[in-house]
């Protein structure tokens, strides 16, 4: 169980993570989304102790990481997986940190086989290609076998191999019961991996919901419309309040469900091709929920960033 | 004790303080023949530890990296995470660089010392006083602090270049620049800490026998009992100002 509660962290005048409140549970993969730079690795560096809040408060297990006594028994992170020493090998690099957490010797081969790392157990890290170095880093996150689990953006440049055998281990860990929190700005990916999903914008909670109903949510009232005269209607749909946004030959309202747009065009004569509600996916919900919030929406694609623009500007 | 031993496995799994370990020992000794058999005066206690200042630049080359490594490869952010207790575990990292640079030192000195000896049998390279003690094993002490010394301006520079330059800098030209400033540059120089812990290690020369061969003698005022401690306390001030700042520091 992971809790933060009224978690604040400023640098100067920016604030990275604002007043932000929410709890990932037991037993479920929770989602942690954002785009780059919304404050998901600040509010990760401070549930671990890393960084000082500077006001709220960020608990595991109802503890504050600096009260655990031997905290690699009770979380573990994968942060970055570039964080060894390149010239220390795999192993040694796990066997500081199990001595660090009395954790017995023997845990570290076991966590190599776990990741599938142990013919090159001796190697220095450095060499590790990123899938390898990643596979290092869950090892790490492993070793003291804790009931929660946290990992930053652990997708990042791996191949789709890699990708797959992350996501089947995440949904093992939290089959398990153990508290898994991933944080992620690939929306596609969250789909696939989250039960649970913690959404964020510059610092803020956009929504906590179930993943399912977060999509649903928000992408019920987005519809595509087809017509020979959408020069003519598309100035209907805007004073009607719709937000517009164009794909090409067609134009997906949001804001307005079937019904009133049939009911629009029948009014204003306009002949409709096509009219059919869309299930968005997850990065259309997101740009939609999250569009006021986002910092740098050139980080996203630029596609969704002009989407994500047009949506703000309609409103 | 633990985390003493998690300190010794990071730092003998890396490469850096085996090569600043034999690299020391290399200058050190190296430096003790080369004057045993080039001197035309009567070698001494003091003249087989020459040379001590080298080896002391590259053992502050060796604890800085100890502690600037872990910033620039994000493994403090490990040892955090493992350690949350941030003093004890720089504490801990403290002692063993500390520990290790007494043994580098103590076998640097002795070694020197040692084949000097056998280069220059009709030397007296015996040690007779508590002079001749202080300069030969004082050598582990001396880079033992400076270890500490290093390790905490690491702590609060954090980058491998800034910290070793400052360091360097300081203890080879600072220190010796400052005489120049009229006036009050002796007074100052006074108090510098090298300047002090070079009292410590030669005294008043008496290690350098009847030849009396050697660079300038400390302007130290202290007994060379309390330049050491002058020295540690300095060492001890650095270290505990770095360990608030790394406790107040995001990692």
């Amino acid at each position: 169980m992971i809790e933060a509660n009224g978690l604040t962290k400023r640098y100067g005048k920016t604030v990275a993570v604002d007043d932000l409140t929410f709890a990932a549970e037991a037993g479920k993969v929770t989602g942690f989304l954002g785009p780059n730079g919304a404050g998901k690795s600040t509010t990760m560096r401070m549930l671990l102790g890393l960084d000082n809040p500077t006001s709220g408060t960020a608990t595991i297990d109802g503890k504050r990481y600096h009260e655990l006594r031997h905290p690699l028994r009770t979380v573990g992170a994968l942060l970055d997986a570039k964080w060894v020493h390149p010239n220390r090998s795999a192993r040694a690099h796990l066997t500081w940190m199990a001595k660090a957490n009395g954790i017995p010797k023997r845990r570290v081969d076991e966590v190599l086989e776990t990741v599938g790392l142990t013919s090159v157990a001796g190697k220095r890290a450095g060499g590790f290609s990123l899938g390898m170095s990643q596979r290092l880093g869950i090892a790490g996150a492993l070793l003291g076998d804790p009931q929660v689990l946290l990992f930053d953006e652990p997708v990042n440049g791996l191949d789709p191999e890699g990708i797959f055998w992350i996501r089947q281990f995440m949904h093992r860990l939290a089959d398990e019961g153990r508290t898994v929190f991933v944080s992620s700005h690939l929306l596609s990916e969250m789909a696939l991996t989250a039960n649970e999903l913690i959404v964020i914008g510059r610092g803020k909670l956009i929504a906590q919901s179930s993943t399912k109903e977060f999509v649903a949510r928000a992408s019920e009232n987005a519809v595509k419309v087809r017509s020979p005269q959408l020069t003519a209607f598309r100035p209907v749909l805007s004073a009607a309040g719709a937000g517009l946004i164009d794909e090409d030959g067609s134009v997906i309202v949001s804001g307005l469900d079937c019904e009133a747009i049939g009911e629009l065009a029948a009014k204003h004569d306009v002949v409709l091709h096509e009219l059919s509600p869309q299930h968005g996916s997850l990065e259309a919900a997101f740009m939609q929920l999250a569009g006021d919030a986002v910092e740098y929406t050139a980080v996203i694609d630029s596609e969704d960033a002009a989407k994500a623009a047009e949506l703000v500007a309609a409103r | 004790m633990t985390l003493l031993a998690v300190e010794r496995i990071k730092l003998f799994t890396t490469r850096s303080p085996w090569w600043c370990a034999a690299v020391t020992l290399a200058i050190v000794i190296g430096f003790a023949a080369l004057i045993t058999g080039t001197a035309d005066f009567q070698v001494s206690v003091a003249s087989t530890q020459s040379g001590y200042g080298f080896g002391l630049a590259v053992i502050m080359v060796l604890a800085a990296l100890s502690i600037t490594t872990e910033y620039r490869f994000g493994t403090i952010r490990t040892t955090f995470q493992a350690v949350p207790n941030r003093t004890s575990a720089l504490l801990a990292k403290t002692t063993v660089v500390a520990l290790l640079a007494l043994v580098i030192g103590e076998a640097a000195a002795f070694g020197a010392l040692g084949l000097s000896a056998v280069m220059d049998s009709g030397a007296n390279l015996a040690l007779s006083s508590a002079a001749d003690w202080r300069q030969v094993a004082g050598v582990g002490v001396v880079y033992a602090l400076t270890a500490v010394m290093a390790v905490a301006v690491g702590i609060m520079i954090r980058h491998s270049a800034g910290a070793i330059s400052l360091l360097l800098i300081y203890s080879m030209l600072v220190e010796s620049l400052i005489p120049l400033i009229p006036a009050v540059g002796e007074d100052i120089h006074r108090w510098m800490p090298f300047n002090v812990v070079e009292k410590f290690l030669s005294g008043d020369g008496s290690a350098r026998g009847a030849a009396a061969e050697g660079p300038p003698l400390s302007t130290s005022t202290l007994s060379p009992t309390l330049a050491l401690v002058y020295f540690a306390g300095v060492a001890a001030l650095l270290l505990t100002v770095s360990l608030v700042v790394a406790k107040k520091r995001d990692a």
